[in-house]
Order: structure tokens, then C-alpha cells, then sequence
């Protein structure tokens, strides 16, 4: 039997690997790459305490499904920004898509 | 040791050094892949956790499309920053700091918590679980809001991104 504990730190791990992705990597489809790592933390987190916390509701599972869709938006519509930009700017650099910076 | 621990292990392993590769790597496409290797294991997870349709709908969706959609978008924007300069932002090391406090931050508030050792409970009438979820998500008095409100996300997130990433007629 595995302990809850065990997913727990498992995806906290990866939670925190996706966010130093975010924080650091200078690409932006690479800062989406970390946004889906962290995505995917969480729904190992709704999944664990679901089964282990109250496996008889159906709450955790939902909230999984509505994490799953609205990750697709997101990637959907954040690499259709970044090839905009980068069809104006030839750019996909974080730094450099200041366009609404005063 | 069981079997089921043996798989967790070598499973977790796998799956945390594919998602730390996803955010080191140099070259976009190899983050791509590794990601698409992060996301098997995540699924390997769901499996493990009784939670069957998850693993089936994580690789549709993430690896089948979102994943797909990575390497596409990598390489509709290739040549720009390929194996050239650092892919790091300078102060590097903040980041990494941040993420290490949140992790013994998170760690810190798992431990003091009592359900944290807990084992999982036996499973009642696993095999209609997809009925409970589907009825449960249209159903008007459980989740039929948030799913109807999903649905009209991912529409508009449809029409955004045709809008945004489409090729203007001058």
C-alpha cells in the first residue's frame, strides 16, 4: 500500500520544478511547458485526496476534469499569443514582448 | 516492500527527472519530448490511484494535443533562440531559491498535518465510478454549472486563439 504521503511530496516536487521553469527559462513556450507541469501537480494532488480522503464523493474527480479543460484553453490560447508575437517581433524571448510596458 | 511501491518508485523517478530535463533542457523540441515523458508518468499515477479514465484522458488531451501543440509551436518559432546564448534568465539562482522555500514550505505544512501517513481507504464499487462521474457532471443539482462554464471556455478559448494566431488580411 502506497502512503498518501508518498503523492503528496511527489507533487510538490514536480509543482516546484515547474515553477523554477517558470521563473527562470527565458523562452515563453518553455514558461507554458512549466505552467503545464504545475497543472498536472495539482490534478496528482485533486486525484490523491480524492481516493484517499473521501473516495466515496465524485468531488475531486470533477474538479480534475474542469483542471483538464481549462489547461487546454490556456495552451490553446497562450501559443497562439507567442506565435503572434512572434510573427510581429520575431521574438519568443519573455524579456523582449514589452509592447505594453510604458 | 510491495509491488505497487516498487512501481511508484521507479515510476516517480522517472517522472521527476523527465520534468526536470523539461526545464533544463537547451533545445525546445527535447524539452517537448520530455515533457510528453513527464505527462506518461503522471498518467502511470492515476492508474495507480484507481483513477483509470484520468490516465485514458491524460493521454488524449495532454499528450495527444497539448504535447502535440508544444512541438508544433516549437517549431513554427525555431532558429530564434536555438543553442545560442544562455536560456536562463541571469538571476537564475532567485528562482531556483523560490521554488526550494516553497517546497520546504509546502513539506513544512504537510508534516504537522495528521492525514498525512494515511493509507488509502478499499475502493467501494470501483467499476461504477464513470457512471457517478458523468451523471454527477450534468446533473443540475452537482456539477453542471462548472461544466457548462468549462464549455464555454474552451469555445471561446477556440475562437481566441483562431482570432489571435490567424493570419491578418491586410
Amino acid at each position: 500500500m502506497i502512503p498518501l504521503s508518498w503523492y503528496l511530496i511527489l507533487a510538490a516536487i514536480l509543482f516546484c520544478v515547474g515553477l523554477y521553469g517558470v521563473l527562470v527559462r527565458k523562452n515563453a513556450i518553455a514558461i507554458l511547458m512549466g505552467i503545464e507541469l504545475m497543472l498536472n501537480s495539482i490534478n496528482i494532488n485533486l486525484i490523491a485526496f480524492w481516493r484517499y480522503r473521501s473516495s466515496d464523493g465524485i468531488a475531486g474527480q470533477a474538479f480534475a476534469i474542469i483542471v483538464f479543460a481549462v489547461a487546454a484553453a490556456e495552451v490553446a490560447v497562450g501559443l497562439a499569443l507567442i506565435i503572434s508575437i512572434y510573427r510581429r517581433r520575431s521574438s519568443v524571448v519573455a524579456d523582449d514582448m514589452n509592447m505594453l510596458k510604458w | 516492500m510491495t509491488a505497487e511501491q516498487l512501481i511508484f518508485i521507479i515510476v516517480a523517478a522517472v517522472t521527476l527527472v523527465a520534468g526536470i530535463s523539461v526545464v533544463t533542457s537547451r533545445n525546445l523540441i527535447h524539452s517537448a519530448l520530455w515533457l510528453i515523458l513527464t505527462l506518461f508518468g503522471v498518467a502511470i499515477f492515476y492508474v495507480l490511484l484507481d483513477a483509470g479514465f484520468f490516465a485514458v484522458i491524460q493521454v488524449i488531451i495532454y499528450i495527444g494535443a497539448i504535447a502535440i501543440l508544444f512541438i508544433f509551436a516549437a517549431m513554427l518559432t525555431r532558429r530564434v533562440m536555438q543553442d545560442t546564448g544562455p536560456q536562463t534568465n541571469p538571476n537564475w539562482w532567485l528562482g531556483g531559491l523560490i521554488a526550494l522555500l516553497l517546497f520546504a514550505g509546502i513539506v513544512f505544512i504537510l508534516i504537522n498535518w495528521q492525514g498525512f501517513s494515511s493509507l488509502a481507504p478499499k475502493l467501494t464499487n470501483p467499476s461504477g465510478r464513470i457512471i457517478q462521474l458523468g451523471l454527477a457532471l450534468v446533473s443540475p443539482d452537482q456539477y453542471v454549472l462548472p461544466f457548462e462554464l468549462a464549455s464555454v471556455l474552451l469555445v471561446a478559448g477556440m475562437i481566441g486563439a483562431i482570432f489571435v494566431a490567424g493570419e491578418k488580411k491586410q
